[in-house]
């Protein structure tokens, strides 16, 4: 790739000699970070990474916010194209692959060397660590993790003559509420279908049954006839049993559409609870995705990612502050101030979110669900191979195409793809 | 008939500003009502300014502010050397390939930083200025459009001058710098005019060759600051657009007689 | 005396030089190295760990023209000039000539038609997000009041491209207008009153008279808001990021797309090669067109 090999490797090199002539008695890193939650958490971080500074004097952290997934992998890879020296990042988890393929990760057997660190990489959830998992080594550390939830609005519930304490739990169930929910202006479910589609797709697919990706990045499974139904089934809730909006459904206003009772019950990341429990007006509740053969959503959110050109003390000092920062005591702090899951369960035994959880039990719901949870689509091409199946979703729900036609079209551009790999 | 005519054309333009301005107004509206009462336009609903407190909250303005103010200082002093110098040489000086190298000039202005971005970025590697701001600003300092004007406003100047301050011994330089450069004042600050507003607001470049705070100017925190994982706050993003765009909208509400007569003047160009 | 002249001839020809090449420098780093490199770029196949990059000469161009992808970004991006262009063109001559007429307000008028020239395009990204927003947004409000239905401006491939056209024009007319306007102050009062004379109406002296002079400044502008459909995409970024399925993705956007997302820069190379090509010929026939005008007059 002229991109990064010409540069990078060049650059690499005056890097590697220029880190190892001066000898300083610090370590710098440098964290590139999304905030998934927007706005007043660049503080919240800024508040964790002087604790550590504190606890490791020798270590000197510049945690760089920037922006969503998408800009923070563009920004990393940017700078480290550039030159620039940085260490460590919190991506999506699903840009593993691409990493590899690019050479630009390190696994953490390399590192995580003693016999603490090995039992600190195995403290995580098994599900949360299904996307790091690729060739037999780990390449990503949870650190901002979710599932999708299904949020429901207990006071449309009661005025509909549901059990608010009931939401469903099966698909005919969700239907058949969904209908009595669906009023006026007011819709009974909403399934953001921009944004990350496919996310949702994924969710939809395996409670039918079906994992729409190999476990090794090179398969996918598009055109099959469970998945087909699925999207088939999606569609069919506004077009058949008109519990949801026609076409597509806005993935960045979807939440303040909730708050505001344009939709009795919707589906969204865990990651939104602080905001909507801090919004809503009405009282809410909290449930796991209904199953259809089976109960299931895709594990969602970043990953914390080692770079490869990085000296052994910076690797030293970046696995400090990973360690650091998936505490339990930190990611139950974390967990409680974004709403995204303590990543561990020691997180959950800590008394911070031992109190919130007894007193806030919606926040146990995404790791609840873990037990169930798949690994997030992730292929290699992922930015690609997901597009296609992104656009097919749409194609879809817009109607512009039917959903086989649209699901073989991107099962074969992804076939394309995906052949070099194979 | 004539006042109805006037009548009519005075309905249709004020029909059109508005229609123009709404926008504006709704997002004034929208940062100045709680996020609930801005989206069901509840027309008499309680003014609030904690929309600006967590958007100002939200992110470094003021670092994007000095930054971006710093990226257009830099830029348009840039500007202003290459192009004074470059236009001076096309206006009065006779030189071997001097209409071919104009030609390469002309041809700069199609081929914008922006659409050569990934050479360009790796050229700014290269250069080690990844992630400054004079990296931001150095594709842009030698502005082809800046070249013209320059280049118009010398020609205007007339020869006796530049013969009588020769006569009194002034090298190349001291004519240029005592003779053009005053009388080209009015041209130099329609040019800075339309330079700043033009970099003020620019984004795919600084998006690419930034990566922190503290080169990052105000377009591209913007960007950053709407675009969270788990959806939009119109109120708040709003409240913080309202914010970047304030120093220019001002500037140019204070200064809109010499900001329109500066397009005007770069236009009649 | 020749020797005299010749000296100063090369004095002058190697000041000329000398004033030149900072200018010169930075557009060979920024303007023709880059263009040749991206030239070159576009020839090679994309490295990766299993496959390292090697020279396929045309491949790339080849695969781009067989990519159904590559054709609805030139389709959409040629409806987006085809229409940003007259459109936005009329409504600044429009609102020149109603600024330079003896209207009330005249003042707020113009000011309300040149502020959208003076934001960033992100920012009225955001402004019209407002109005976007399906069911909650301004437009879907407006409509609801009138009993019509919610429409997913930015969510329907039919809508999408149309909303960012919208937002083009919005902010390009008033920046037109600005040249019209310094066109129409060239035109002597004297034809107006000849005209009025003559007892023609004020539409015929416009169609007549107005119009052919400005046709130099039409052409101009028309140059320039062709330059501006390849430039303006910032607003992708936050209204769609070209979707719904790609239905509003214009060039620019894919080629960053390409480049910094899918990680593939040949691909991104060849596609910038042909926008340079295209926008070549534009400038050389505007260079053309405009040289002859000047001569003309």
């Amino acid at each position: 790739m002229k991109l990064f090999s010409t540069t990078g490797l060049g650059l690499a090199t005056a890097m590697a000699v220029g880190l190892t002539a001066p000898a300083s008695a610090e370590t710098e890193l440098t964290m590139y970070y999304p905030i998934a939650v927007g706005g007043a958490l660049t503080e919240v971080v800024d508040g964790i990474v002087a604790d550590f500074e504190a606890a490791n004097p020798d270590i000197k952290v510049n945690a760089i916010y920037s922006g969503n997934y998408d800009d923070t992998r563009v920004r990393a890879l940017s700078a480290l194209a550039s030159g620039e020296p940085a260490q460590l990042a919190v991506m999506f988890s699903i840009d593993a692959y691409d990493l590899i393929e690019q050479e630009l990760i390190i696994p953490f057997e390399d590192v995580a060397t003693s016999d603490a660190d090995k039992a600190w990489l195995s403290s995580f959830y098994p599900a949360l660590m299904a996307n790091s998992l690729i060739e037999g080594k780990t390449w990503g550390i949870p650190f901002q993790r979710s599932t999708i939830v299904a949020y429901y609005n207990k006071d449309l519930f009661r005025a509909a003559g549901l059990d608010p304490e009931a939401p469903p739990t099966t698909w005919d169930e969700m239907i058949e509420m969904g209908k009595a929910l669906t009023q006026g202006d007011t819709y009974g479910l909403m399934i953001p279908s921009t944004g990350y589609p496919y996310w949702m797709f994924q969710a939809l697919a395996i409670q039918n049954g079906k994992e729409v990706m190999s476990g090794d990045g090179l398969t996918t499974h598009f055109d099959d006839p469970s998945v087909v139904e699925t999207l088939e089934f999606w569609k069919s809730l506004s077009t058949e049993h008109g519990i949801m909006p026609t076409g597509t459904v806005e993935w960045g206003t979807l939440r303040q559409a909730f708050l505001e009772g344009q939709t009795a019950m919707m589906w969204h990341s865990t990651g939104n609870l602080t905001a909507v429990k801090n919004g809503a007006s009405f009282d809410f509740g909290v449930a796991e995705l209904p199953a259809n053969v089976r109960k299931g959503s895709p594990t969602g959110g970043g990953n914390f990612y080692l770079f490869k050109e990085t000296s052994d003390e910076e690797r030293a000092a970046a696995l400090k502050l990973m360690q650091f920062m998936t505490s339990p005591e930190q990611a139950a702090a974390w967990s409680i101030g974004t709403g995204y899951m303590g990543v561990s369960p020691a997180s959950y035994e800590t008394e911070a979110l031992e109190a919130y959880t007894a007193e806030f039990p919606p926040a146990l719901v995404a790791r609840n669900q873990l037990e169930n949870a798949v690994a997030e689509f992730s292929t290699f091409e992922t930015a690609r191979v997901r597009d296609g199946l992104n656009n097919a979703i749409q194609s879809a729900l817009t109607g512009a195409k039917e959903p086989a036609d649209a699901l073989a079209e991107a099962q074969a551009a992804a076939v394309r793809l995906l052949s070099d790999y194979q | 008939m004539k006042s109805l005519t006037k009548f009519m054309d005075s309905f249709g333009a004020i029909l059109l500003a508005i229609i123009w301005i709404a926008p504006l107004l709704f997002a004034f509206w929208a940062a100045t009502h709680s996020t609930s009462d801005a989206v069901n336009l509840k027309l008499f609903s309680p003014w609030t300014f904690e929309n600006f407190r967590v958007a100002w909250n939200g992110a470094p303005w003021l670092k994007y502010f000095m930054n971006t103010f710093m990226l257009v200082t830099v830029i348009l002093i840039g500007q202003f050397i290459l192009t004074t110098l470059a236009g001076f040489a096309f206006a009065q000086l006779q030189f071997p390939g001097k209409d071919y190298v104009f030609i390469l000039v002309l041809m700069q202005l199609f081929i914008l930083p922006e659409v050569l971005i990934v050479e360009n970025y790796a050229m700014i590697s290269r250069l080690g200025l990844f992630d400054t701001i004079l990296g931001v600003g150095m594709p842009y300092m030698a502005s082809a459009f800046g070249i013209f004007l320059m280049r118009q406003a010398f020609k205007g100047v007339p020869i006796e001058l530049h013969e009588a301050a020769r006569i009194e011994g002034c090298g190349l330089l001291g004519i240029l710098w005592r003779v053009y450069v005053p009388l080209a004042k009015p041209t130099y600050l329609a040019y800075a005019l339309v330079s700043v507003s033009t970099h003020w607001n620019n984004f795919l470049w600084p998006l690419i060759v930034t990566n922190s705070p503290e080169t990052r100017p105000l377009t591209v925190g913007l960007s950053i600051f709407g675009a969270p994982e788990n959806g939009v706050d119109i109120s708040i993003i709003s409240a913080a657009t309202l914010m970047s765009i304030a120093p220019l909208l001002i500037a140019f509400l204070i200064f809109q007689r010499q900001f329109v007569q500066a397009f005007l003047r770069a236009g009649i160009k | 005396m020749p020797a005299h002249a010749n000296l100063e001839r090369r004095r002058q020809a190697i000041y000329g030089w000398i004033l030149l090449s900072p200018a010169a420098v930075l557009l060979t780093l920024f303007a023709f190295y880059p263009s040749i490199a991206t030239l070159w770029s576009s020839l090679f196949s994309r490295g990766t760990r299993r496959n390292p990059t090697e020279f396929v000469g045309t491949e790339n161009y080849a695969e781009l023209f067989a990519d159904p992808t590559f054709w609805l970004v030139v389709k959409n991006n040629l409806l987006y000039a085809g229409v940003t262009i007259p459109v936005s063109i009329f409504i600044a001559l429009s609102m020149a000539l109603w600024a330079n007429s003896k209207i009330s307000a005249r003042g707020f008028v113009r000011t309300a038609y040149f502020t959208p020239t003076v934001l960033p395009m992100i920012a009225a990204a955001n402004l019209w997000l407002f109005f976007y927003t399906p069911g909650l947004g301004v437009l879907d409000q407006i409509g609801s009041l009138f009993g019509l239905p919610s429409v997913n401006w930015l969510g329907q491939p039919e809508t999408a491209l149309w909303a960012i056209i919208i937002v083009t024009i919005w902010k390009e007319a008033g920046f037109f207008m600005i040249f019209y306007l310094a066109a129409l102050q060239t035109i002597p009062e004297d034809l107006k009153e000849a005209a009025d004379i003559e007892g023609a109406s004020r539409w015929t002296y416009t169609r007549r008279i107005v119009l052919p002079l400005l046709m130099p400044t039409t052409l101009f502008i028309a140059v320039n808001a062709m330059i501006n459909s390849v430039k303006l995409i910032d607003h992708l970024f936050i209204l769609t990021k070209g979707g719904p399925s790609d239905a509003s993705k214009l060039i620019l956007y894919y080629i960053w797309e390409m480049a910094f997302a899918f990680f593939d820069a040949p691909s991104a190379a060849a596609m910038t090669i042909m926008v340079i090509a295209v926008l070549g010929i534009v400038a050389a026939v505007q260079f053309f067109y405009l040289d002859k005008r000047t001569h003309y007059q």
